[in-house]
């Protein structure tokens, strides 16, 4: 249910609204630009839904707060960009290896090393293939409004109690930044039971243990083949994405975040024009809605948009297959692409020798 | 007949892994009493290293939660947050404690964080080899100082204890050792008192174990106990630190 008043938030202040109102009882984080506005809101307001707030002393720390919360059977969170969220790929991985809930938040920047602070999709490898050590997974989702970042806040802190896998929300400096409207939700929280693994005292109960070290021959596999079947769960029912214009598309655009909204512009200049482009905008990036690729006619070009030179692409080619070709455009390190140097693009596909008309 | 001696109750009645003549099975013990004494084993939550004693939840039998090595004091300080009314400790090595997490200890220890911490100092690392600890003595030889620690390539040994005094939120320091019973003992009520501070809400206690490692001292259990009395409590003296 919604309340019909909306209110002018940053993207930031969305996320941290987001996760108060999923019930997160926690928060740990360490300043870094730009996402700063989060660190501030949970430090003003956390308290006040009873919520404990931690100015940590580095990203490691910050992490690992979370996995103590977390193992105390809190919703949990930490937010970052993306050096801080290097340094956490450590803790990511033992909170994914003791199969605890959190919601790690990164607003991306450019990278490498300490890069600059203009926004970037450069980490997707490093949300979705898993950046730290060891087999593992985080649901990763992926906002492209003020709005969404609110509400897929709130269904990352369901998603990783649900399936006690991490969560991640990826979003870039322009979402963390730019101020939009948002409709508030007046849901009250569900809280899951967690008191049959956290740790709360053993009165009257055998102890619990939260740990990810498997010693004894053969437990490791045991476990890591558990987690898997999680995985593989999760691939089958928590895939999303948003679907523009895919029947008779001649170009499916792929974008997702603050790239897909430049794509979503651009679409509607070319179809004012005539021009038949989709798009196919990944929310979830891992899982990646791969069953979305399938749908596509048989002249059907690909056109891979990115703020980095060509993570998603990777999945794409998986998804498609080798079935249909793939163009990739992007820029990074501060750059974005506009609607011009897209349209060109787009304008070369469809007249280039061989192809279309 | 009245029973004078048994397993306490937050022990587990299981062998250990340590190797003969190691200090960690009296320090669990000792934690194991005391929690025993204070009654205080249902609202227990322990932070276990990483190192040897990585695996104390299997031999104790309360709440047990793990942590990135160095991290112990991080994932303490969360879970106490959340359960004030909870008893958190967590009991770490010196490389855990003093290396690769200094950051960590100073820091939970500046915010007076109302925790309990024991901290076994051997000098060495054990689990993974015998290599040099922030806490080596000077010429004491490991398998990364093979001609003895030098000062002038690895430093000095780390006193962090003397360097959390200085702490406003640090409320009670202590160096202990297990070189003898009577040593046992004082060791016993020092962590104690590390307990009752947490439950009188008087802020962060840490007490220092200098604890035998035989295997990595390369001496007999017996040597190692009298290289504590003869060595090393001359770099690391014992007594009320804070």
């Amino acid at each position: 249910m919604m309340n019909n008043k909306k209110i002018l938030l940053s993207g930031n202040e969305a996320i941290a609204r987001g996760a108060i109102q999923a019930g997160c009882g926690f928060y740990a984080g360490y300043p870094i630009t730009p996402q700063n506005e989060l660190i501030g809101y949970m430090s003003n307001h956390l308290r006040d839904s009873g919520g404990v707030f931690i100015q940590a002393e580095s990203e490691l720390a910050a992490i690992n707060m979370v996995y103590g919360a977390a193992a105390s059977g809190a919703r949990a969170m930490t937010s970052s960009s993306s050096p801080g969220i290097s340094l956490m790929q450590e803790g990511i991985s033992y909170i994914a290896g003791s199969a605890l809930p959190a919601v790690i938040v990164n607003i991306m920047r450019g990278g490498p090393g300490l890069g600059n602070i203009a926004p970037a999709q450069s980490d997707y490898f490093q949300a979705t293939r898993g950046g730290g050590h060891g087999d593992y997974r985080l649901i990763v989702l992926a906002p492209d409004s003020v709005q969404e970042a609110y509400d897929l806040t709130r269904e990352a802190f369901y998603l990783s109690d649900k399936y006690r896998v991490p969560a991640m929300i990826l979003g870039d400096g322009v979402l963390g930044q730019m101020m939009e409207p948002v409709e508030l939700s007046v849901k009250k929280a569900k809280m899951g039971d967690k008191s049959g693994w956290c740790l709360s005292g053993c009165q009257g109960r055998q102890p619990h243990v939260v740990k990810s070290f498997f010693l004894r021959e053969g437990e490791l596999e045991k476990f890591n083949l558990k987690l898997q079947k999680v995985y593989r769960r999760i691939e089958e029912k928590e895939a999303r994405c948003e679907e523009m214009f895919l029947a008779g598309a001649e170009i499916i655009l792929v974008a997702y975040g603050t790239m897909a909204r430049i794509a979503k512009s651009v679409i509607m200049r070319l179809r004012n024009e005539g021009k038949k482009i989709g798009l196919i905008r990944p929310v979830s990036l891992w899982p990646f809605p791969r069953e979305a690729f399938r749908a596509a006619g048989r002249n059907t070009e690909y056109l891979v948009l990115e703020m980095s030179y060509g993570q998603m692409l990777e999945d794409v080619r998986l998804a498609v297959a080798g079935r249909r070709k793939i163009e990739f455009l992007g820029r990074s390190g501060g750059g974005i692409l506009s609607e011009g140097e897209i349209i060109d693009k787009i304008r070369s596909l469809i007249r280039k020798p061989g192809g279309r008309k | 007949m009245h029973k004078v001696f048994s397993v306490p109750d937050p022990l587990r009645k299981t062998p250990t892994h340590y190797c003969p003549g190691c200090g960690h099975g009296i320090a669990h013990r000792l934690v194991a009493e005391v929690i025993q004494d204070l009654g205080i084993r249902g609202k227990t939550i322990a932070v276990a290293p990483v190192g040897c004693a990585v695996v104390a939840y299997d031999y104790w039998k309360f709440d047990c939660s793990e942590a990135p090595h160095g991290r112990a004091l991080a994932v303490a300080t969360a879970i106490k947050r959340m359960q004030p009314e909870k008893i958190v400790f967590t009991y770490q090595g010196d490389g855990d404690l003093a290396a690769i997490g200094t950051n960590e200890t100073i820091h939970a220890a500046n915010r007076g964080e109302n925790l309990s911490v024991v901290f076994i100092n051997n000098a060495i690392y054990g689990m993974t080899g015998g290599q040099l600890a922030p806490t080596t003595l000077l010429g004491q030889k490991t398998s990364t100082s093979a001609a003895g620690r030098d000062k002038k390539l690895h430093g000095y040994p780390l006193k962090i204890s003397e360097m959390l005094a200085l702490l406003p939120g640090v409320c009670y320091l202590e160096r202990v050792s297990l070189h003898n019973p009577g040593e046992v003992l004082k060791a016993k009520s020092a962590i104690r008192r590390a307990f009752q501070n947490q439950l009188e809400g008087l802020g962060f206690s840490l007490v220092e174990v200098l604890s035998p490692c035989p295997t990595y001292w390369g001496l007999s259990p017996r040597e190692a106990l009298d290289w504590i009395r003869d060595v090393m409590q001359k770099e690391f003296p014992l007594g009320r630190i804070k």
